[in-house]
């Protein structure tokens, strides 16, 4: 086990008149390895049960355990963290500052204390694995299109070598092909590092495609935790909350619905498309 | 002529290098030519760096074209005279709130534009209940913009374009951050102003599930119209669209899966309800 959350509780400006509970007994475990969707209505608590993964924010009660120690315990060294969990926040571009794409890269190990020659071969290595064009290694960010401005800023995160990879809505604004490339690299890198990721995100349709474990957040509570299948098949639920389910899985219950024996489970594209076709005799 | 027409709407930017000598000309947007009717609802689709945007930030003369010409209801955009008269007739909605929003208060935010247009006070106030309730933000009318979520703050910037009544609104990427609540009350909202304000909506999306409901859809790539008509015409078009960066309906890219797969379906399948139906329609054998 990675990361152990126990009864974290964290509330916003406590004892002012706005105070609000962000996060209530949240209680979760992460294994090492594990590639694990994170969905909610805005509010719900996501980018505060993340920022809690690698200390930005503390909670107000609850331990939180990172590799068996205690992250609130003094000696617990929070730097360490922060380049263990590597968090890249929604529209990573905007923070981009440096003037070409891979000395940008190549601040967060820097950072780190690595020399000039560790440093350049990290760059070297997040920036390939993001699959970002080599000849646009020394351009100005700004002359970028979004899709490369987004990979050059998780690169930035990657660079730091972290144990576990946060994205926080990686995709948003990116056009369906560029969406499709950065989850896909993302994918491969899980597969082929066994790095943990947690992906939040907004489409249901993305979860649904690439996370093996999906954790619904509301009101600042873990209300399913379980394989995305599983989750989605509560679907009238998660329409309360304001969320829903990837839009196969109501046009295979639909088709249910008119007699159709199809497995209404089906969550991906290739597994609606068998589903029907058995049902149809094919 | 229609609310927004262009003829050979071209425009350049020029890429400097560091002495200032010009390095590059790119054409984000060329001659590009289309007369959108009033009441309509249109959708632009396009990949990052089609030119979409740009073309949008002329409908509002945020942008003037470099060659060509663009009237807003009869307005032409070079006409700085009448840059008000341009910006009151078509709003804009970016994609990112927080670029727009500068009140301290929701109310005050959504108040602004039609203060700045000289609305007597009762009046404001009645759009600005009128706005904030048809993005269902009037809870949340006496809060502080900052405390606010992502999706929570576009609703309230769409209020205040609402507020100034335009006659066309045009939304970039409005959805991008929000999540599915959010992203169908914002369609529910802005095909409702269409339908019962005939308000023109122009809207740009990455969403392809956004576009089912529009009158018509533009397709841009590399800053020209590649691609109109009715979403089902365009949507049928599927290995095209892969091409341009872009992708169908979750619903059309099934049916089109079972075509492949040698089930006789039409193409052009954008609904649950015309899937289902036509299924059903080959299981009877008909």
């Amino acid at each position: 086990m990675l990361i152990i959350l126990d009864k974290v509780n964290y509330v916003y400006s406590e004892g002012s008149g706005f105070e609000m509970k962000a996060l209530n007994d949240i209680s979760l475990t992460i294994n090492k390895g594990e590639f694990i969707g994170l969905i909610g209505h805005t509010g719900s608590g996501k980018s505060t049960l993340t920022q809690h993964l690698n200390g930005l924010l503390r909670a107000t009660s609850g331990k939180i355990y990172y590799d068996g120690q205690d992250i609130y315990d003094k000696d617990f060294n929070m730097k360490s963290l922060r380049s263990k969990v590597g968090l890249v926040f929604q529209y990573p571009e905007h923070q981009l500052f440096e003037t070409d794409v891979f000395t940008d890269v190549c601040f967060g190990p820097k950072n780190l204390g690595l020399d000039k020659k560790e440093t350049e071969l990290r760059a070297f290595e997040a920036l390939e694995m993001v699959g970002f064009p080599k000849e646009l290694f020394y351009n100005s960010p700004f002359e970028l299109s979004g899709g490369q401005k987004r990979r050059a800023a998780i690169a930035g995160v990657l660079a730091m070598k972290p144990e576990v990879l946060i994205l926080d809505e990686p995709t948003a604004g990116l056009d369906p092909k560029g969406r499709d490339e950065i989850l896909d690299r993302i994918k491969k890198l899980h597969d082929d590092t066994g790095m943990t990721v947690i992906l939040v995100s907004h489409s249901m349709e993305d979860v649904a495609k690439y996370v093996g474990r999906l954790i619904v957040l509301n009101h600042g509570s873990i209300m399913y935790d379980d394989e995305p299948r599983k989750v989605f098949a509560h679907y009238k639920e998660l329409e309360k909350i304001g969320l829903a389910a990837p839009q196969l899985t109501y046009i295979l219950n639909d088709l249910n619905k008119a007699g159709f024996d199809v497995d209404t489970g089906a969550i991906t594209m290739d597994e609606a498309a068998q589903a029907v076709l058995k049902s149809l005799g094919r | 002529m229609g609310i927004v027409k262009s003829e050979d709407l071209t425009f350049e930017y020029i890429i400097r290098d560091d002495d200032d000598n010009v390095e590059n000309v790119k054409t984000a947007v060329d001659h590009v030519s289309l007369d959108i009717e009033a009441g309509q609802f249109i959708a632009i689709l396009g990949h990052n760096g089609s030119g979409k945007s740009t073309f949008a930030k002329h409908i509002n003369a945020l942008l003037t074209p470099t060659e060509g010409t663009i009237w807003v209801d009869g307005i032409d955009t070079k006409d700085g005279d009448r840059l008000w008269d341009i910006r009151q007739t078509a709003g804009m909605v970016f994609q990112n709130p927080d670029n727009q929003i500068i009140g301290t208060i929701v109310e005050e935010d959504v108040g602004f534009g039609p203060e700045n247009l000289g609305v007597p006070t009762p009046e404001i106030w009645e759009r600005v209940d009128a706005s904030l309730e048809a993005v269902g933000m009037t809870e949340y009318r006496h809060h502080s913009p900052n405390k606010l979520s992502g999706g929570q703050k576009q609703r309230v910037a769409i209020a205040g374009i609402l507020a100034m009544k335009p006659k066309c609104i045009v939304l970039d990427e409005p959805t991008a951050m929000l999540d599915p609540n959010g992203r169908k009350e914002v369609i529910a909202t802005i095909t409702k102003l269409n339908k019962e304000e005939n308000v023109t909506v122009i809207l740009i999306t990455h969403y392809m599930d956004e576009v089912i409901g529009a009158d018509k859809v533009f397709v841009m790539d590399e800053g020209k119209v590649v691609l109109e008509g009715m979403p089902k015409e365009v949507f049928s078009k599927v290995e095209l669209l892969n091409t341009l960066r872009l992708d169908v309906p979750q619903t059309t890219e099934l049916a089109y899966r079972l075509e492949k797969a040698g089930v006789p379906i039409r193409r052009g399948i954008l609904t649950i309800d015309e899937l289902t139906t036509e299924l059903k329609k080959l299981r009877a054998g008909l």
